[in-house]
């Protein structure tokens, strides 16, 4: 079967607002950038489109119904993946996979500016009878945080750390508008919205859309010089009751991340992996999920942000690109949102230090409530 | 599946619904959204609340879209320039609707109309209401003209324009 | 491409209002699924389910909630979504998975609890419309719908009576359901003088609003050859998305489904479907929606699908039996678990399980699709013996 590339990128938004284009407008010009990029003709050269999104976050019910027209996909192969934009780029590579077709756009979008009741929406997404009486997004994240905190003997410094060197990374990206140069202390003096939770550890949301452009290699070769190869996908779920999930690890991580590995042949995922984007919500999401993917252990995870061994420059960047905390929150687009920094740094686009670089991990969690996640190897 | 004689399912009747046989859990929410209009949208917005309809050419395909887009889907391409049509058109479908969106019956029906505006491209559709007209005498291709509110109640709102009546009778 | 079979079908009663919750009922019909393909839930590589808008079940990310209850706890799970023609999508998106090597069983699952929305699960349908330039107007989903029938009329002048014997067909089909919800015997005058809710369309031309679930089991040729001597092939798969800007197409012909069937039809090599196709689930929530989807299918030629249902064509014993299983307006229409029951529904008929609906003519190929949005998409899936 055909090996996969990602032939394009593009991105537009990503800003606490964006009042000056609607969302139709903001994916027409992400996508205008990443068929330009891919050198194609989306009303003639793409087979499939997938968009992520959900209904809530949009305000529109059956979003689905208002996205082919500014992606050229008006009477093509468009559908809505319910999920995570990683998981609609898995979605993607399958189809390209399977022979079904041999170039696929996938989009995700975020425009949580518009939407005034964010914590209302949120809270929709618990479990009506047992859990939604009581949690909300802050209350089930920091009922997670203490536990991991606890299994691993973390003081409030050690997520801490990890916000600062993310806010700082981000300062070298021009797309990420939460960067900022910020002490451990002031993440410390942030005020508690939910101890151990603090306002700083609590990504902003921003605005954005994400456009990647697959392709299968046949057609890779044709149309660029660069393909960034897709070699390893997996995605997974762990039990959606908050109070049965094992709070010291990230399942769906685990999960998604062997799948992935066991795709590409990747044997010892703390040697392959010239940098990593994860999910780095509150910071100790950052550590939570570098355990999973089995890059570091449960041992001497403390010790590799003590020492900055996931600094920019240190042995292992982790999220050169600012992460989450750089770039801020665009819900669905989120994995998608990496995937795009991932292949900017892979070609040399990103951080001087990590020219060439050859190989990258993508890991994406949908966020509060869910324990649900998907990882990505990427290849040049 | 046949040799399986009754499926899986509980079914509860209206009665037991009303009476709260069994066990229920309410909960009432008010989502607030504001979605940005975007460029095309405002523009068309502001002409409603000035009186008139306004659409958007794309130079290559030279179809005028109304209501207006930043960018033409089937060219692919941003659009080009405002365009005015008219606050005539004629009837492309219409329909006579008895109920509100919760499913209640209205107490007077309601005539709704995909509306072809003149001037825009053949088969531009615009969805509106109906007035001052009876709904036996509502046709297919029936001309019909915009009936708009006075100045001053115009906010910049697809109410703006109050429904089209009949230009014949 | 790797070959795909279905393996197992289940569903639960099609009601207005179940007692199980929506977790509870996407178990009870992947559990008949599995039960049927003589699998348990640790053989499933990968699980996906289709629901449609969250705003029914007051939910938001309700794909994330029915996790459990759909069988996808730690495994690979996946929602898709395209709105009503979701049904008909998820084995497609479940298809991709297997044919592409990254799974061998996947469990399919089709799951909708309109009735937890208050006043009515209508009122969901308001959230769909545009929110600037249609919502401010008062839109309902059957205004677009009764403005689609009366275009259809107009361009092909077809009858209320022509298009009432879709209803008739259909709801006497689904006597022979045991999931039906509408099951009756009706003639066309009882449509016509039903009440109007948005005239051309009255009550008996609509399907009701509908708990329940529907479930399939697909597996790779390998697998499914060591567990069944019986497989159905899906040969075929399309689906196909419209512009959004629904007032500015002819509603008199769904181009999107002809590209969309136009789609499975070249993968099943299929170059004449009037004749090919044996039987077809096609999509009914409207009874003039099932003549309008023949004719996008190119079952029939554009405006001629009211005579073929005129002379008994599309009945269970004539030549080309449409909806068999007695469709959503007789079985019922909980959204994007009616999609999956016609995936079901062709699965039985293929194998002869169809008890009393099975059809008279022996099949051999059958067709389910589905369609949704703003009148919009069209997701089709072929399936052979």
């Amino acid at each position: 079967m055909t090996k996969v590339a990602i032939i394009g990128v593009g991105y537009s938004g990503y800003a606490p607002l964006t009042p000056h284009m609607s969302f139709k407008e903001m994916m027409f010009e992400a996508s205008k950038r990443a068929y330009t990029d891919a050198g194609i003709n989306p009303r003639t050269d793409v087979g499939s489109f997938i968009c992520c999104e959900e209904d809530l976050w949009e305000g529109i019910s059956i979003t689905d119904e208002y996205v082919p027209d500014q992606l050229g996909g008006a009477q093509r192969a468009v559908c809505t993946v319910s999920d995570d934009g990683l998981v609609g780029l898995i979605n993607g590579y399958m189809q390209i996979k399977s022979g079904l077709t041999d170039v696929v756009v996938v989009e995700s979008h975020s425009k949580l500016s518009n939407v005034l009741s964010q914590g209302d929406v949120t809270r929709m997404s618990f479990e009506p009878y047992y859990e939604r009486p009581f949690l909300t997004a802050e209350t089930a994240v920091a009922l997670e945080m203490r536990r991991y905190m606890f299994e691993r003997e973390l003081d409030d410094d050690i997520p801490a750390m990890v916000v600062a060197k993310n806010k700082k990374n981000g300062l070298g990206n021009p797309r990420a508008p939460y960067s900022a140069i910020l002490s451990m202390d002031e993440v410390l003096s942030s005020p508690m919205v939910c101890e151990p939770l603090r306002k700083a550890h609590i990504p902003e949301p921003a605005d954005g859309c994400s456009v990647t452009v697959l392709a299968s290699e046949e057609k890779a070769r044709i149309l660029v010089d660069q393909p960034v190869w897709i070699r390893g996908v997996g995605w997974f779920s762990d039990t959606p009751w908050v109070s049965q999930r094992d709070f010291s690890k990230a399942v769906y991580a685990e999960g998604s991340s062997k799948m992935a590995y066991k795709m590409a042949g990747v044997n010892t995922p703390a040697k392959h992996f010239d940098f990593i984007e994860v999910d780095d919500s509150y910071g100790y999401k950052e550590l939570q999920h570098l355990e999973a993917l089995g890059v570091y252990t449960k041992e001497n995870i403390k010790r590799a942000v003590e020492v900055g061994e996931t600094d920019l420059r240190g042995p292992l960047p982790v999220n050169p690109s600012g992460g989450k905390i750089s770039l801020g929150d665009m819900v669905e687009a989120n994995g998608l949102v990496r995937v795009v920094e991932a292949v900017l740094t892979l070609r040399g686009q990103g951080p001087r230090s990590l020219r060439g670089a050859k190989h990258a991990l993508v890991q994406s969690w949908r966020g509060p409530p869910t324990a649900s996640g998907s990882t990505v190897i990427l290849e040049v | 599946m046949e040799s399986k004689k009754t499926l899986p399912g509980t079914p509860i009747t209206g009665a037991e619904w009303e009476n709260e046989v069994y066990s229920f859990r309410k909960h009432s929410v008010q989502l607030r959204y504001a979605w940005d209009a975007g460029s095309a949208v405002s523009g068309f917005l502001e002409g409603l609340k000035e009186g008139r309809i306004l659409g958007r050419r794309c130079n290559r395909c030279m179809r005028v879209l109304v209501p207006p887009r930043a960018f033409c889907e089937r060219c692919f391409r941003s659009t080009d320039e405002w365009v005015e049509v008219k606050d005539t058109g004629k009837i492309n479908t219409y329909s006579v609707s008895y109920v509100n969106n919760d499913a209640s019956r209205r107490d007077k029906p309601l005539i709704v109309a995909v509306i072809e505006i003149d001037g825009a491209s053949p088969g531009m559709g615009f969805l509106h209401v109906l007035g001052e007209v009876e709904p036996s005498k509502v046709h297919v291709d029936m001309k019909v003209k915009a009936v708009w509110k006075p100045r001053d109640e115009r906010v910049g709102a697809i109410t703006d324009i109050k429904y089209f009546k009949p230009l014949e009778v | 491409m790797r070959r795909v079979a279905v393996v197992g079908a289940g569903m639960t009663l099609f009601r207005h209002r179940m007692l199980e919750t929506g977790k509870e009922m996407a178990f009870e019909a992947s559990r008949m699924a599995l039960d049927q393909a003589g699998l348990d839930i640790k053989d499933v590589d990968s699980v996906v389910l289709g629901s449609a808008p969250d705003a029914f079940d007051g939910v938001h990310m309700k794909g994330e909630y029915l996790l459990d209850g759909a069988g996808g706890t730690r495994k690979p799970y996946t929602r898709v979504f395209v709105g009503g023609g979701t049904g008909v999508f998820v084995p497609i998106a479940a298809w991709w998975q297997v044919a592409s090597g990254v799974a061998d069983i996947v469990l399919v699952v089709g799951e909708e609890k309109m009735s937890p929305l208050l006043p009515h699960p209508q009122y969901a349908f308001w959230s769909i419309f545009d929110p600037i330039l249609e919502r401010p107007l008062g839109v309902t989903l059957l205004w677009i719908f009764s403005l689609e029938m009366r275009r259809y009329m107009h361009v092909y002048n077809v009858s209320e009576e022509d298009i009432a014997l879709v209803a008739v067909k259909n709801k006497r089909n689904a006597l022979d359901h045991p999931a039906a919800q509408l099951a009756a015997n009706i003639t066309v005058d009882d449509v016509l003088k039903s009440e109007p809710i948005c005239w051309p369309v009255k009550r008996l031309d609509v399907s009701p609003t509908s708990d329940g679930a529907a479930a399939v089991v697909l597996a790779s040729e390998d697998v499914a050859r060591r567990i069944t001597d019986d497989p159905v092939w899906i040969t075929g798969v399309g689906w196909n998305v419209d512009s959004t800007y629904w007032t500015n197409r002819d509603l008199c012909y769904p181009e999107y489904l002809e590209k969309a069937a136009n789609m499975a039809y070249r993968m099943a090599h299929i170059s004449d479907p009037k004749k090919e196709i044996d039987f077809a689930e096609v999509y009914d929530p409207f009874d003039y929606k099932e003549l309008h989807h023949m004719e996008g299918l190119q079952l029939a030629r554009r405006g001629e699908a009211p005579k073929l249902t005129r002379e008994g064509v599309t009945q269970r014993d004539g030549d080309l039996p449409i909806n068999p299983s007695g469709g959503l307006l007789g079985v019922g229409n909980p959204i994007a678990a009616a999609g999956m029951m016609k995936i079901a529904e062709v699965f039985w008929q293929l194998r002869g399980e169809a008890g009393k609906r099975q059809v008279k003519k022996p099949v051999r190929r059958g067709l389910a699709q589905a369609w949704g949005d703003l009148m919009q998409v069209g997701t089709v899936v072929i399936m052979e013996r």
